[in-house]
């Protein structure tokens, strides 16, 4: 087991400087540098810029600037953003912290909505329970996230008046637990949004992984053993199911901190996915290659966190 | 005078049977309909006895073993007739009380070891449910109980592979821990579903050996699914042969192996290929186990494969006779019945199983 994760984080390693140099790549390809943007100014010494270039390193052949980079961003410094004059990782703090409760609570509703619908419908297929929730999960998949994210918005915000329209806590509120309940309270409706859409395919996952394990001989040995209906259920059909669920569970973790573009704007919450949109539209690339490499970070640890989850419930997966 | 004397017998048989099984249908709903896939069974099983079931797939062997268990879908299947368990009908019982007989009272043995078993959990876990059901036994005396069989069935390092997952064991020994499953509450009757037709032949013949301990250390009644008519020669005391949902033969193993009568009891036999002679051909049975819709439900369901014999030879509404002592054939065709290639069956005639 422990070799395993061992095993497994090793092999991580090569993943991640694969990932820092493309990135990086990446970013070389982008047209301009920090400089560029001074150029246009017309008091600006082309011969002096060319200085602070030499000076800053910019024409130090790309590995240099490769490890330079490295350097920085294992030490958590990843430039300055030009369009907020912060340094980017500041800015991507914030923004982190919000876009981390969001996708927390939505994923908390995911499962708590998913769990016992799938179950639920793949036990008892094709009776009228079953009928309407597949015809939910129906409807989610066909609802485009962004009409009925506006249509909650609409609804539950601005008609009934339920919930804040924007904004992820009120401004003024003290410390304490005011603070902590205004967050909540801001939360829940674009969370709401985003699980009640999510949560479909995650029904639909665990609907067919039920429906097929019931029918597999080991649930008939446990039948013949003479094991109660409903522990034939809990004791062996979901256990089995949810294996599948469990593969996706570490990404679903590692996303956490990439936000929900749609959401985040619709809502005007301020997270991460609504930084990655502005940044890219104001040009500001330093802020963009961070994002990207901690997007691209997340999906690695997401990989790995899906391994070891699904090596923990699934003894077949653990390699010797 | 002879004859009370042997309807007595058989009276006396029928009541101390272990296993007495009456007049079961077991229908299958397709669409709207519902359609018999075992059509009016009555079968008998004693203690120390095996009974052996054979017939093509699709004949309804299977669908009479999950009868006996009630491990068919009750919203797909009905289920007529009677099934006796010393005293106890399982066709009406509750579910929980057949939950208390199943795995206690009647072991199931299925028929591939590689899906058998629950993957996620340990074989030690996996015996223990069964004692947790049954018995009352405190933790260690049933950790030494799954130990105990799980040596019984002779699985050399018991205590290993107690906390062994089922992936990391052969199919041989997946098969032992089914069995070990099957009779961890020493069950008075055992059903193996084609218990080896998923193992190969080494591994087989010490899984039948294995069965064949049991029934003789336990006394318990073993009713054998096969296809596999070396198997029933071997570990057979009487054999039941089904076609289309019915038993078309029946006798003690000696009798039907000598004196074969249903043509499709010789059939299945002249289809067996034998080591004495040699032959260029194996003998084929025409055509296939008819599907459930398409059964033929009137007359000799066998007919329509045997079509060189003419019509006026099968009866009308074809029952199970006793035609010699304990030896019972359905249907008189038998009488007249011939292979087309009639050297085919001198030629086997002498084969000795």
């Amino acid at each position: 087991m422990w070799k395993f994760i061992i095993r497994r984080i090793i092999i991580m390693f090569p993943q991640l400087v694969l990932l820092s140099v493309i990135v990086f790549i990446l970013a070389q390809m982008m047209p301009g540098d920090a400089l560029t943007g001074m150029a246009l100014d017309p008091d600006m010494d082309p011969a002096q810029l060319e200085a602070m270039r030499e000076d800053l390193g910019l024409n130090d052949p790309w590995y240099i600037q490769y490890f330079s980079w490295l350097g920085g961003v294992l030490q958590g410094d990843f430039g300055q953003s030009v369009a907020h004059a912060l340094p980017v990782s500041d800015l991507i703090w914030v923004r982190l912290v919000n876009t981390f409760w969001l996708s927390l609570m939505s994923l908390f509703f995911v499962y708590i909505l998913a769990l016992p619908l799938g179950l639920i419908s793949g036990r008892w297929n094709d009776t009228i329970a079953d009928r309407i929730i597949t015809g939910y999960t129906y409807i989610g998949f066909a609802a485009p996230l962004f009409i009925f994210a506006l249509i909650m918005l609409f609804v539950f915000g601005f008609q009934l008046g339920w919930f804040p329209t924007g904004g992820s806590v009120e401004a003024n509120t003290g410390g304490g637990l005011a603070y902590f309940w205004s967050k909540v309270y801001h939360l829940i409706l674009p969370s709401l949004s985003l699980a009640l859409i999510g949560t479909v395919t995650t029904v639909q996952y665990l609907r067919s992984e039920v429906i097929e394990t019931k029918q597999k001989e080991f649930i008939l040995t446990a039948r013949a053993k003479g094991v109660p209906e409903q522990k034939v259920y809990t004791g062996h059909v979901f256990r089995n199911s949810l294996l599948p669920i469990a593969a996706v569970f570490g990404y679903e973790i590692a996303a956490l901190i990439s936000g929900s573009v749609f959401v985040e704007r619709i809502f005007s919450y301020p997270g991460m996915g609504q930084l990655f949109l502005e940044s890219i539209q104001i040009r500001d690339f330093s802020v963009v290659t961070a994002l990207v490499l901690l997007f691209g970070v997340a999906a690695i640890i997401g990989a790995l966190l899906s391994d070891i989850i699904l090596s923990i419930v699934d003894p077949r997966i653990r390699i010797k | 005078m002879k004859y009370q004397l042997e309807s007595k017998e058989v009276m006396s048989m029928t009541e101390n049977a272990l296993l007495s099984a009456t007049n079961v249908k077991t229908s299958f709903r397709i669409g709207d309909d519902y359609y018999a896939a075992v059509d009016g069974v009555t079968l008998t099983v004693n203690n120390n006895e095996v009974v052996a079931i054979v017939g093509e797939s699709g004949s309804g062997k299977s669908a009479l073993a999950f009868s006996i268990l009630g491990l068919h879908d009750r919203f797909k299947t009905n289920l007529e007739g009677e099934i006796y368990l010393n005293g106890t009908d399982l066709t009406s019982v509750s579910t929980g009380k057949l939950n208390q007989i199943r795995g206690k009272d009647i072991g199931m043995i299925f028929q591939d070891p590689l899906t058998a078993l629950n993957p996620l959990k340990t074989i030690g876990d996996q015996i223990v449910e069964t004692l947790n059901l049954h018995t009352k036994l405190t933790a260690k005396e049933k950790y030494e109980r799954s130990i105990h069989l799980l040596k019984e069935v002779g699985i050399p390092r018991a205590e290993n592979v107690h906390q062994q997952f089922p992936h990391e064991l052969s199919g041989g020994m997946r098969q032992r821990v089914v069995i070990a499953i099957a009779i961890a509450c020493d069950p008075a009757l055992l059903i193996a579903d084609e218990p080896t037709t998923a193992l190969d032949a080494t591994i087989q013949s010490q899984i039948l050996d294995l069965l064949n301990e049991l029934k003789e250390e336990k006394d318990a009644g073993i009713i054998l699914i096969t296809h596999d008519l070396g198997v029933v020669a071997e570990m057979a005391d009487r054999v039941a042969v089904m076609y289309a949902g019915q038993i078309v033969e029946l006798a003690d193993v000696f009798s039907l192996f000598r004196n074969p009568l249903h043509p499709y009891t010789r059939s299945l036999l002249s289809s067996v290929p034998s080591v004495k002679d040699e032959k260029e051909m194996l003998h084929v049975i025409e055509g296939v186990v008819p599907s459930l819709p398409k059964m033929p439900r009137q007359g000799c369901r066998f007919k329509d494969r045997i079509p060189w014999m003419e019509d006026n030879v099968h009866e009308e509404h074809p029952e199970l006779r006793e035609v010699e002592n304990g030896h019972y054939v359905r249907c008189t065709c038998y009488k007249h019945f011939y292979f087309p290639e009639e050297e085919e069956e001198l030629a086997h005639v002498d084969t000795n199983y």
